[in-house]
């Protein structure tokens, strides 16, 4: 075939491409569509690749057979076996390696541009290209490797890190990847720079996620993503292709929209997540001690189905506690068990509930609970009032009424869910510990608030029998 | 054979004038063009995504950013190995599972909202 026509065609299916993945987006709009608009997207892919395998560049197939054939297997194991309370780790890891597919395809570019007899220095937006891309993709695979362990809980990494002086170490690491940066783009091309930049960015990477803690995953995973797109963008910027420039922009967008939904929801700025740490237990006056002191009700199974006996009115709040306890399924008999009697149940949803976005959401499907009972903090916050019994289960901070009353508490103008304004409100938690603020949660020790201390699981097991039986 | 040749010199002068076309700023400035566009196109789209699907969200997003697979295809696809080639390879490796793995789990999930009870 004409080379020219070749080349034309092969862009008009970049071009396709870059549509399907903007309707397969668009799908995800709505529940009822959001399969359907996944396999466009995969469409797309498929489209791209098939678009790219009938490149003239591509002159043998062995490699490439092996590539897709290792990496389809070790995808789809991964994407089969996960439960879906392990999903946060493993979005962080195939973020990881997008970012660090970006990286070397970035650097296989760079030494074959190098390598090039006569050598023709490349044009600076590509050696910009290749910096941004080395840079942005390595961060975003190492600090995935990070948020893995860590949302893993490996012991290593399960309480947040830090280094003395740690923010020295970032802003030396930072000016050293710039400084390296410059020299790229000024000699090019400049394989050695490139390498020298991976691996400050490595180390950079690790700095940048370990001092993060585990509520703050939702944030950092959704800023991780973002990355791993811009990574991306990067590189269509350094092989000059169009379809690498459209999914990357679209998914760095995503990420980035994700990100400021999750640190409003927090009332927290992107650089405080990042870079500061929370001020444990430094809440003016409110000493725990104090606050639970003689004031704890403590329940039992038989008395909260004595609760639910008469509720009509009953919404649920799940937390990361309810993902630990595997209590899906549990609550989803509960609810069953709750309609029938006549009560309607909802659930109230905070948005950084759990370790990523829409986390819970995924768990009580996984349960087979309808989505539309699954209610947004805006949508369900003026119904408390009228509501019979709030059941919590493994939530903290996103339901510490200290957000709307105590200016100096470290998670002051949180927007939280109001559980306490509803007539009853029970609390399944293991014990009184606090959250990750690290603040005491003056709810525990409202007059309206029943502690029901069990593991999540065990704890609406033994409800669900206690009901039955009233 | 000569006529071989004639075409291959003729194949080699139209690639030259189709590369003479497009100079380096040229295709950066089409290459900005598209990447602003689609930024603000996926905005547009993103903030219309209900809470209830973010992590089906983040998890198709991701395998879309697997894209970079197009361009591990590109490097491993060359003839000879070589260190790019090999580099190839292991992006051709990542990408593939980050697309593979990225579209199965985003389906398992979206097929969990589908189901309804009853």
């Amino acid at each position: 075939m004409d080379p020219v026509l070749r080349t034309n065609l092969i862009n008009l299916a970049y071009l396709a491409a870059a549509i399907l993945f903007i309707l397969g987006l668009k799908g995800m709009t709505h529940p009822r569509s959001a399969v359907r608009g996944n396999l466009l997207a995969a469409l797309a892919m498929l489209v791209a690749i098939v678009a790219t395998l009938a490149s003239q560049q591509v002159l043998s197939y062995g490699m490439i057979v092996v590539g897709v054939a290792i990496g389809t297997v070790i995808g789809a194991i991964l994407a089969v076996r996960v439960e879906m309370t392990a999903m946060p780790q493993l979005v962080a890891i195939f973020n990881g390696f997008g970012g660090g597919a970006s990286v070397l395809v970035a650097g296989a570019e760079l030494i074959k541009v190098s390598q090039m007899v006569p050598s023709v220095p490349p044009p600076v937006a590509m050696s910009v290209a290749v910096v941004l891309s080395g840079l942005i993709g390595t961060v975003t695979f190492w600090g995935s490797l990070v948020a893995y362990a860590k949302l893993q809980e490996l012991k290593q990494f399960k309480k947040p890190m830090s280094l003395p002086a740690h923010q020295l170490i970032n802003a030396g690491l930072a000016v050293l990847v710039i400084a390296l940066g410059f020299w790229a783009v000024l000699d090019p091309p400049n394989v050695a720079a490139y390498w020298a930049i991976c691996l400050i960015a490595s180390i950079l990477g690790v700095t940048l996620v370990i001092p993060i803690g585990g509520a703050d995953m939702p944030v950092v995973i959704a800023l991780l993503n973002s990355y791993s797109g811009l990574a991306a963008a990067a590189t269509g910027f350094v092989i000059d292709n169009t379809v690498l420039i459209v999914a990357g922009s679209l998914v760095g967008a995503s990420g980035l929209i994700l990100t400021r939904i999750m640190c409003k929801a927090m009332n927290r700025s992107l650089v405080n997540v990042l870079f500061g740490v929370m001020d444990a237990g430094s809440g003016g006056g409110s000493d725990t001690d104090e606050i639970y002191e003689g004031r704890i009700k403590s329940a039992g199974a038989d008395e909260v189905a004595m609760l639910f006996d008469t509720a009509e009115r009953v919404i649920i709040v799940p937390g990361y506690g309810l993902a630990v306890a595997q209590a899906q399924h549990a609550v989803r008999e509960l609810t069953d068990i709750l309609e029938a009697r006549g009560a309607t149940v909802e659930f109230a949803i905070h948005p950084v509930a759990g370790r990523m976005p829409g986390h819970m959401n995924v768990l009580l499907a996984e349960a087979e609970i309808s989505y539309d009972k699954l209610k947004e903090m805006d949508h369900i916050n003026p119904s408390f009032a009228q509501t019979d019994v709030v059941l919590v289960i493994g939530a903290n901070d996103v339901v510490n009424p200290l957000a709307r009353t105590d200016p100096s508490s470290p998670i002051a103008g949180m927007p939280i869910l109001n559980v306490d304004q509803a007539k009853t409100v029970v609390v399944i938690k293991r014990s009184l510990s606090p959250g990750f603020a690290g603040i005491p949660n003056p709810l525990f020790a409202a007059d309206n608030c029943l502690m029901y201390f069990a593991d999540g699981k065990q704890a609406i097991v033994d409800l669900n029998t206690a009901i039955k039986e009233l | 054979m000569i006529e071989l040749l004639h075409q291959q010199v003729f194949l080699a002068q139209t690639m030259a004038d189709v590369a003479a076309k497009v100079s380096p700023l040229g295709l950066l400035i089409a290459g900005l063009t598209i990447f602003a566009l689609a930024v603000f196109v996926g905005f547009e789209i993103i903030t219309k995504i209900p809470p209830t699907l973010h992590t089906p969200l983040m998890s198709g997003s991701n395998a879309i950013s697997g894209i970079t697979i197009v361009g591990a295809i590109l490097a491993s696809g060359a003839e000879e190995t070589t260190m790019a080639a090999i580099l190839g390879l292991a992006a051709l490796i990542m990408a593939t599972i980050n697309v593979v793995g990225g579209f199965l789990v985003t389906n398992r999930m979206l097929a969990m909202f589908k189901k309804k009870r009853k």
